[in-house]
């Protein structure tokens, strides 16, 4: 992918106010992915909509980056089981009808 | 509108010191932010409660306006005055609490003048607007193929793509399609459900479809060519000599499509159904027997 198609993580810390350490430790968590393009960190653009809701825990709620990773690990959980829960609505209406 | 008593929302003391009000609204907005709540109307209603009981509380000026005037805010003259004034001096600026605000009191905007044009003494808060979450009913028909579609949502016309094989009961998410952000905050989201039903004959399971046909017993005994139907329109069988009642045929790639996987089909599965004749004639009858003598013989 092209630099041009990537969001440079200083120019994120602008926008969002919020310090380059944050991006750091929510990379060293696995909670992002972080390119190193010639000493500058990039992320990727699909990236931006879990890091705008990281960034609102992290400002609205006084969460730290590792609440931020307990907090995200149950919303995935939460997310499966409702997919779950869905698939399985769905198969009993399958043997109900 | 109704009274709110913001300190009940904060659950609070009315002598609450502000460590005390914003210790209570930080635990009360854990509890109920929209992004650890998705999908929950209830919480967002209560997050939109809890930062308007916020927004008035925490500012000292505008605690004891809410101190002095009490329930009966609404009643007093120079309230109303007051909100004339205001609203003469933004010219006509109708930016209210997150998303609308429909449900909410109008307290603060009319003791203040509206929050985004605060009087710069405090910096104003930044929250992401309201999520908005709607249903979508469709036919499964409908999600055979990706097709676009015009929601209205609060009087917006949204045109969203509905990709094929989405399935019943999924969400999608369209990013800053929600209630505006306060502050300089983001735009919310619009979450859409999809509620699909099927009235084909085709039991769908997740990306297989189920179908039945009827086989009359000559063409099941001898075999033979016939035409059944599928998602995408007919296509002609070969039925094997001998096939049994209830034998099942498998069309790989004529089921449903894959949610986000272009080109990728799940199999339609066909059962066979072999239909004994009834109200057979004399000669047929006679045609039957001298098969069973034959068979037993």
């Amino acid at each position: 992918m092209n630099i041009e198609n990537l969001i440079a993580i200083p120019a994120l810390c602008t926008h969002y106010k919020v310090e380059l350490s944050f991006f750091n430790n929510l990379s060293e968590m696995g909670l992002l992915e972080v390119k190193t393009i010639e000493e500058t960190q990039y992320i990727h653009p699909d990236a931006i909509n879990e890091i705008e809701k990281m960034i609102r825990i992290h400002q609205e709620l006084d969460i730290n980056t590792e609440g931020i990773d307990v907090v995200f690990n149950l919303l995935q959980k939460i997310d499966a089981l409702q997919n779950e829960l869905n698939s399985a609505k769905n198969r009993l209406r399958l043997y109900e009808s | 509108m109704a009274f709110i008593d913001y300190y009940k929302i904060l659950e609070v003391d009315k002598k609450a010191t502000e460590a005390e009000i914003k210790k209570a609204y930080r635990k009360m907005a854990r509890k109920y932010h929209p992004d650890l709540n998705p999908n929950d109307k209830e919480a967002e209603r209560k997050f939109k409660e809890i930062n308007e009981a916020n927004e008035v509380l925490s500012h000292t000026e505008n605690r004891k306006k809410y101190d002095d005037y009490g329930e009966n805010w609404q009643h007093a003259a120079e309230f109303e005055k007051s909100k004339q004034q205001q609203q003469y001096h933004r010219g006509g600026q109708q930016d209210g609490f997150g998303g609308g605000g429909d449900d909410f009191s109008d307290f603060f905007e009319s003791m203040s003048g509206g929050r985004s044009s605060g009087n710069g003494s405090r910096r104003s808060a930044q929250f992401k607007g309201q999520d908005f979450n709607a249903e979508l009913h469709l036919d499964l028909i409908d999600v055979y193929t990706t097709h676009k579609r015009t929601l209205t949502i609060n009087g917006k016309n949204i045109r969203i793509t509905i990709p094929a094989g989405v399935e019943n009961g999924q969400q999608i998410k369209i990013s800053g399609q929600g209630g505006d952000g306060t502050g300089d905050g983001p735009k919310g989201d619009l979450y859409i459900t999809f509620n699909i039903e099927n009235h084909t004959n085709f039991k769908l399971d997740k990306h297989n479809l189920y179908s039945s046909v009827t086989l009359d017993l000559y063409t099941a005994i001898l075999g033979g060519d016939i035409t059944a139907d599928t998602f995408d329109g007919k296509v002609k069988l070969t039925v094997k000599p001998g096939t049994q009642n209830g034998t099942k045929v498998k069309l790989k790639g004529k089921g449903f499509p894959v949610y986000k996987k272009e080109g990728e089909f799940g199999d339609l599965y066909i059962t066979y159904q072999v239909q004994i004749p009834t109200n057979i004639t004399e000669k047929e009858k006679e045609l039957f027997t001298e098969l069973a003598k034959l068979k037993t013989s």
